[in-house]
């Protein structure tokens, strides 16, 4: 193997394994001194994400909407780009969805809900992410600012609608009505059950498969068309992308809608798979863990879904360990996502000089020479 | 006594190597600088020139070797202990902070203590001490922005002397001025000399090291491949000592076969995000069969007249004729139009603009025609047939390594220069904007290029090529204008130009403008209009 293919592999691979390792040797650290057994507890925790049916129907439900953020943020930045309102356009994308399902005629068949719950949180999501890019690319506000108000705005609007437009008549909390069956994303169990297999029941739907082809078509979009590659242009060198008679402010929108978009779709995953009704903050967190899987997955959907699939885990095994164990806290979840995304995102490259020296050395003249008679 | 200090050298480096991964940038390096010479270090990009003098002034530490200054070993790790040492540096790039004034500029890094006012005063009297011994007058008080290019230059060598340096290391100086500024500084040179200060410069221009250096040393490949007194060497020799063959310095043309004007530019002015007029009032025409140069200091509106050409930056008023169609304030035509429309650009600055580095070379070769349909196979962007054509652009200007899949940061400053060439002179447009063809090209690829354009020109095509290299821009171009401040100060047939009218014209220092010539232009142009009226 040759040294560039080994610091290829050495960047893909064994950094990224070294990253998560010294997160979780960290998280030990923090499980012991709050007295709780660090190997107990990653057995709980890995036994709670992938020990029984059930938990891994969580994992992978959770996984979804990690892979949906993920990618939103992905584009953006292949754009260059920090989309970091994936929370707002993930909550506004749901009211599309909501809405979508709810003034529709509920005796239509799941061919209609389902496509026009998607298509309505794409709108709404691409709309919410369309406002910040069209301030950003026509007047000039930073995209970061702007993204991250519309976050705010976006609860503010929900509120006001799930309390006073949106609220199911003669309840107190502030929740939609139930959405008609025939509108609901198929869970996998019941898929599984028209098949003839049994599964434990988990809120796991087939919104997953929506996240994986979202995830092909990111990948074709971007690096397979020349929309992609006037995006990337743009992302990487802006200068040269109008060189090259690329319009960036065309370039931003686009972008930004696509982003917005696939946030957007957490909503599908959640609420017409799973919660079945509109409600508040079915969105929170995923927006902001989009942007660590993203950083994580190297902006590439294979890394991101491997990367979602690691922030699935955490979150499903975290809830079991706060369940199992006395002393331990849903907080736990937070804090070891925290020094993941410490590790992975902001020390990423600290183990690479010293791999690079002790794995990829540059070779001795001697060598060379050797080499070459 | 004069004896006794030559013996010893300023600068004695033995066996220097240096390597960056696969790069053996220096290779076992030898080179002894005798005290109170001018030492001229020449070589092709990528020779090693500037790692060695990075590893002297202490931004790199060799592999193995030894460094001697004025006698004494030393191990440097960082710059200061090379300033400690006696070594100073004046950059290609200065390093100065715009906004101060050059006495502040000046102390930075040794202001002396917390509070300024001692520091400055001790500087002040310093600073013209040293103005006065060596000729370097400069207003202490001015700010760095107000100055020219040429006395930045000067407030840099007056750093480095300040900072007691006896030995100067200066990474191609002339590379920003007008020839009369370069006289200025070798006339800097020949005082700073007679003070015992010894010069190290490192250019690719072999004129000036004919004409100012007592030795020369040559680099090629990492390798110091031959050391000369000045006296006993010729440009042709050190060229081809540099390149490893014989090189042609001169372009062979023929006499140009000039046809219709495809591109009529009249009272172009373009202003900056400041409003500042960065281009006044520019009117020319560009004829198929020839090559227009256009000369001028880096920075007096090249910049905005290529940008402007193509279509990327907005013109203030004025309008273009180009290829039939016409542009203005008003009515812009987008750089894909242009492009679609048969005008190709070869920007400047192959870094910032010509390619994407991250980019693999095939997507590099691809920028700007990422929308043509022989690549694209309905929405999908063939990978494949991205591949094959920068296969055969690799192939038709012998890019090295010929791999499509190679990160276009990982070629060679003329490679890279090659490669965009190849991507906008293969779909054969008919005006062709080129700004600085050479820049950081080794003399092989020059020579290469220099024969490209003129084909192109023979072809019957219009070229425009902007250059601060007075000799590219004599020995290619049929015609040239000169931009000085963002107007034309000149307008003159190559055969009539020589470096010394250039140079005035520059400095806008001649009488306005050959009044013969515009009456030449004016002719011609209203001939052609009376032509175009008269078909109409």
């Amino acid at each position: 193997m040759n040294r560039d293919t080994r610091i290829t592999w050495i960047n893909r691979l064994l950094l990224p394994f070294l990253n998560i390792l010294t997160a979780f040797a960290v998280t030990a650290v923090v499980f012991w001194l709050i007295d709780v057994n660090p190997i107990e507890a990653a057995q709980v925790l890995l036994y709670g994400a992938f020990g029984y049916e059930e938990g891994i129907g969580y994992t992978i439900y959770y996984t979804t909407n990690f892979i949906f953020t993920g990618l939103a943020v992905a584009v953006a930045f292949h754009a260059g780009l920090f989309n970091i309102g994936g929370e707002g356009q993930a909550y506004v994308g749901g009211l599309g969805a909501g809405l979508a399902i709810l003034f529709l005629d509920p005796t239509l068949g799941a061919w209609v809900f389902i496509p026009a719950s998607i298509i309505g949180a794409l709108i709404f999501g691409g709309l919410w992410a369309l406002i910040p890019a069209y301030l950003q690319a026509y007047r000039g506000s930073h995209i970061v600012i702007t993204t991250i108000m519309f976050n705010f705005l976006a609860a503010s609007l929900m509120v006001y609608l799930m309390v006073h437009v949106l609220r199911e008549v003669g309840q107190m909390t502030p929740q939609s009505e139930l959405f008609p069956t025939n509108s609901w994303m198929p869970f996998v169990h019941d898929v599984a059950a028209g098949f003839g297999y049994s599964i434990e029941a988990s809120p796991l739907n087939l919104s997953v498969i929506l996240a994986l082809v979202c995830a092909v078509l990111v990948w074709f979009f971007l690096w397979q068309t020349r929309w992609g590659y006037a995006i990337r242009a743009t992302g990487k060198n802006g200068t040269a992308a109008v060189y090259g008679g690329i319009k960036p402010k065309r370039i931003i929108i686009v972008a930004m809608c696509i982003s917005g978009a696939l946030a957007g779709l957490v909503s599908i995953n959640e609420l017409v798979g799973y919660q079945h009704r509109l409600i508040m903050d079915f969105h929170l967190g995923y927006g902001f863990g989009g942007i660590a899987v993203a950083l994580m997955g190297r902006n590439h959907p294979v890394g991101i879904i491997v990367a979602a699939l690691l922030f699935g885990t955490l979150y499903q095994g975290g809830a079991e360990l706060a369940f199992e164990m006395s002393g331990v806290s849903r907080d736990i979840v937070v804090v070891m996502q925290g020094l993941v995304i410490l590790f992975c995102g902001a020390l990423e490259y600290m183990y690479r000089p010293w791999l690079i020296r002790r794995l990829a050395p540059v070779k001795k003249q001697e060598e060379l020479v050797g080499a070459a008679a | 006594m004069n004896k006794i200090m030559t013996d010893t050298f300023a600068i004695e480096l033995t066996d220097i190597d240096k390597r960056f991964g696969a790069v053996h940038a220096n290779n076992k390096v030898c080179l002894q600088i005798k005290r109170g010479n001018i030492h001229g270090i020449v070589g092709e990009n990528g020779a090693g020139k500037s790692t060695l003098m990075s590893i002297l002034y202490g931004f790199y530490q060799a592999d193995a070797g030894q460094i001697d200054v004025l006698g004494q070993a030393y191990t440097f790790t960082d710059s200061h202990q090379a300033i400690a040492a006696g070594i100073g540096m004046v950059h290609q790039h200065f390093m100065l902070v715009e906004n101060f004034t050059v006495l502040e500029n000046v102390i930075l890094g040794s202001e002396g203590g917390a509070l300024l006012a001692s520091g400055l005063a001790d500087a002040r009297t310093e600073l013209t001490r040293l103005g006065d011994e060596y000729g370097l007058k400069v207003d202490l008080d001015a700010t760095i922005d107000t100055l020219s290019v040429g006395l930045q230059q000067r407030v840099e060598i007056l750093k480095a002397l300040y900072k007691g340096a006896k030995i100067l290391i200066l990474d191609e100086p002339t590379g920003v001025l007008t020839p009369q500024e370069t006289e200025e500084l070798f006339r800097i040179f020949g005082a700073l000399k007679q003070q015992g200060v010894t010069i190290m410069l490192i250019t690719h221009k072999l004129r000036e090291i004919m004409s100012i250096t007592d030795q020369v040393s040559v680099m090629r490949a990492g390798q110091m491949v031959a050391h000369r007194d000045t006296q006993d060497t010729s440009r042709e020799e050190l060229a081809e000592l540099m390149v490893g063959r014989k090189v042609l310095l001169q372009v062979d043309k023929k006499p140009a076969n000039v046809r219709a004007p495809l591109m009529k530019v009249k009272r172009l002015t373009v202003a900056d995000s400041q409003g500042i007029e960065r281009l006044k009032d520019v009117s020319f025409e560009l004829r198929a069969g020839e090559v227009l140069g256009v000369a001028g200091v880096s920075g007096n509106g090249q910049t905005e007249l290529l940008e402007a050409l193509s279509g990327i930056t907005a013109m203030t008023s004025g309008s273009i004729e180009v290829l039939g169609f016409e542009m203005d304030a008003k009515n812009p035509l987008t750089p894909d139009r242009l492009r679609d429309m048969g005008l190709a650009h070869v920007p400047e600055d192959r870094h910032r603009m010509g390619l994407i580095s991250d980019f693999s070379a095939s997507e590099s070769a691809l920028l700007g025609y990422h929308k043509d349909s022989k690549i694209n196979s309905g929405i999908w962007l063939s990978n494949s047939k991205v591949e094959a054509n920068c296969q055969a652009l690799m192939a038709a200007f012998d890019v090295r390594p010929a791999d499509p899949n190679l990160k276009s940061a990982n070629f060679s400053g003329g490679n890279q220069q090659k490669l965009i060439l190849a991507r906008e002179m293969e779909r054969n447009p008919d005006v062709l904007l080129i700004g600085q063809p050479t820049r950081g090209v080794d003399i092989g690829a020059i020579e290469f290029i220099h024969q490209r354009i003129i084909d192109m020109r023979d072809a019957g095509k219009a070229v425009l090529l902007v250059s601060v290299e007075l000799d590219e821009i004599m020995s290619v171009s049929d015609r040239i204008i000169v931009l000085c401040d963002g107007e034309i100060s000149g307008r003159i047939d190559a055969a009539d130009a020589d470096e010394r009218t250039l140079g005035m014209m520059m400095a806008n220092a001649l009488d306005p403008i050959d009044p013969l010539q515009t009456m030449d232009d004016q002719l011609a142009f209203a001939k052609q209009e009376s032509n175009q009226e008269a078909q109409v």
